[in-house]
């Protein structure tokens, strides 16, 4: 019994871990997609976070410092994705994968500058990362050090998917967002800026992938390294596909991979099955699940398409 | 006969003028990290045209993009976006890999198996994908995405595999020689590069082929005639659902034909990823450089391929070569754009030429 509860905990845990990036970066593209621009650059904006938090973890010796800065970086891309979509009408997927590559190949480029042709960031202190919430309240390795003792903003981004979900359906802001992606030919006849909603849902996307790269590097681990997003972006692109384009449904279906590669964690170190059959095991459940219970979803209907001002 | 357009409306001026201001974006960033530039871009355009060596070794590199940059655009062409190319042309050049140590027959057997079963698991993997589209609703993208990952660690698990894999080492048995793809060995020891290989010959022949079903047949006019409206295609007779399986078996054979490329010409085995290797993105900056044409694929690849080989020398005068990822970002953020340009450039020259 003993066994189950410490291994619940450490599930659990690494449940809690695997989370906040993914759902950070996903309910960011929930808001950018569902205003009408597609955000495939997802990736490289989470990238440029991760290496802006662990440069500036490095440097200030403070991680909320280095959180926000990574946010801002985020959103410094996607700005760039928001004037090439939203003002000079560019395809959405092809600015998008221009990100893909900018993003990353400037945190690798930047990394190599800094820090003497390295492509990793020297590893952090503990006391530049972020802090862990009840640290040493519970002895060590116990089912409630495991469950509670998680870097603080874990239990933050949960609670930020809870203010998403209250902008996107209770506030005035939230309404117009959700029109704009759907009709906007009408809300701008209705007197709506479709262009200043569309810009702030581009750029907090970009802020908020930021804040998913950078909690990586921040909280999970202490480094920048090349590899430390790989394909996390897309996973969350696809978590808010799979959630049907709204914050809640993104938050479950990235608890779902959050889980499985808590599980990938906990049976990957006993070595019994391969672990690379294992890693396979989110993205076939996935398509089952899409499969048997949630099929088809609806598009945001002026998802990618430019829209031009009428004069 | 189309029209003869004027050269303002043509693709390949914006092209040229988003790879300027890209090389311009990427001197600024080397000049940032006190790194000079002409230096940098002397060594990169050095390491590519100073030998014959080195451009055989640029076409050695730029064989698979050609494929993936083809599956790509012949997505684009019918309307789907083959995200999913990653994938393909890992299970290509898994496939290609395990007939290529497991089967032993004469070469000229060989080599045809091993590129119909890369071309066929490429096939299947985007049908697939088709089929959840179509059968389903199950939006592209999210599979594609889906897919990729799944082909990643199927790789790594083949790759791991008693009778596949090599003791002692993080990759497969090489391939037999029956199933390589390499030049006689005189003309190797006369380019000088020691993977010369068939791969760029197939590649400009399948271009071809592709450009003659896109633009010559009817096959293509019914492919092309979904992606720009299926309704209206539907309307017309055409079956939209089977349509869009037949352009994503097309586009998953091509990126699979290039793993296939990869494997035979170039590694001549596997070796177990630590990353998404990029090919199949890669593909996505290749068919946009070369505006979805498959002829324009062709110099696409060369280009990319040259960069890639370029930037690989990079470091012998410290220069990230990840300056190489930066050019190519803003040359495709600058195709994205390019009507920014076009409206002032027409204004300037092209008075008489109207639409």
């Amino acid at each position: 019994m003993d066994v189950i509860i410490k291994n619940l905990g450490l599930l659990i845990n690494a449940t809690l871990i695997a989370t906040p990036p993914l759902l950070l970066a996903a309910l960011g593209s929930c808001f950018s997609e569902r205003s009408g621009v597609v955000n495939i650059g997802i990736e490289g904006m989470m990238t440029i976070g991760a290496f802006t938090g662990a440069v500036v973890g490095l440097k200030v010796g403070n991680g909320w410092i280095a959180f926000l800065c990574a946010g801002l970086a985020g959103a410094l891309f996607g700005a760039i994705l928001a004037v090439a979509c939203i003002s000079f009408h560019a395809d959405q997927t092809i600015a998008g994968t221009a990100i893909n590559f900018l993003g990353p190949g400037l945190a690798v480029f930047l990394c190599k500058a800094m820090f003497n042709n390295s492509s990793d960031t020297p590893a952090m202190d503990t006391s530049c990362k972020l802090p862990k919430l009840f640290d040493g309240v519970f002895p060590a390795g116990s089912f409630w050090s495991n469950v509670l003792n998680v870097y603080s903003v874990a239990y933050l981004v949960f609670i930020l998917a809870i203010v998403c979900w209250f902008v996107f359906y209770k506030t005035k802001f939230g309404a117009h967002l959700r029109a704009v992606g759907e009709h906007p030919e009408a809300c701008e006849s209705l007197g709506i800026n479709v262009y200043k909603v569309r810009y702030t849902c581009v750029i907090l996307s970009g802020f908020l992938a930021g804040l998913g790269g950078a909690f990586v590097t921040l909280a999970t681990i202490n480094q920048f390294r090349p590899n430390v997003i790989v394909g996390q972006g897309f996973i969350a692109i696809a978590a808010v596909i799979f959630g049907k384009f709204s914050p809640g449904g993104a938050t479950m279906a990235c608890l779902l991979f959050g889980f499985c590669s808590g599980v990938k964690t906990l049976v990957g170190s006993s070595n019994t099955i391969s672990p690379n059959l294992i890693s396979m095991i989110p993205y076939i459940v996935t398509i089952l699940a899409l499969v048997l219970f949630v099929g088809k979803a609806h598009t945001p209907a002026a998802n990618g398409k430019p829209f031009v001002k009428s004069k | 006969m189309k029209k003869k357009k004027s050269i303002l409306d043509s693709n390949v001026l914006y092209t040229v003028i988003a790879i300027i201001i890209g090389f311009a974006i990427g001197a600024l960033f080397l000049l940032i990290a006190g790194i000079s530039p002409a230096v940098a871009y002397g060594k990169l355009i050095n390491s590519i045209f100073s030998k014959p060596k080195y451009i055989v070794w640029t076409l050695v590199y730029a064989s698979p993009l050609i494929f993936t940059g083809l599956s790509v655009a012949f997505s684009f062409r019918t309307g789907v976006f083959n995200i999913g190319a990653e994938g393909q042309f890992v299970v290509g050049s898994l496939a290609a890999c395990v007939i290529g140590i497991l089967v032993d027959v004469p070469a000229w057997i060989h080599v045809p198996l091993c590129l119909i079963a890369a071309a066929a698991a490429g096939a299947v993997w985007s049908f697939l994908v088709g089929l959840l589209k179509v059968k389903r609703g199950i939006h592209e993208v999210l599979s594609f995405i889906m897919f990729n990952w799944i082909a990643f660690y199927l790789s790594n698990y083949v790759v791991n595999l008693d009778g596949i894999h090599k003791d002692g080492s993080e990759a497969t048995k090489d391939v037999l020689s029956s199933a390589r793809i390499l030049l006689p060995q005189s003309v190797i020891d006369k380019l000088g590069c020691n993977v010369s290989n068939w791969g760029f010959v197939i590649a400009v022949v399948v271009a071809i082929i592709i450009w003659i079903i896109i633009e010559k047949t009817t096959l293509g006019y019914k492919l092309k005639a979904v992606g720009f409206n299926s309704s209206a295609a539907t309307y017309a007779g055409i079956n939209s659902g089977k349509s869009v399986l037949t352009a994503l078996a097309i586009s998953g054979a091509l990126s699979g034909l290039g793993g296939a490329i990869q494997t035979l010409g170039m590694g001549g085995r596997l070796s177990q990823f630590a990353g998404q290797e990029g090919f199949g993105f890669q593909g996505i900056t290749v068919a946009l450089i070369g505006a979805s044409n498959p002829i324009g694929c062709i110099f696409a690849g060369i280009f990319y391929g040259a960069m890639k080989y370029g930037g690989s020398k990079l470091s012998i005068v410290k220069a990230p070569s990840e300056v190489v990822d930066i050019i190519m970002g803003c040359v495709i953020l600058f195709i994205a754009i390019s009507n920014i340009f076009k409206a002032p450039l027409q204004k300037l020259f092209g008075k008489k030429e109207g639409k």
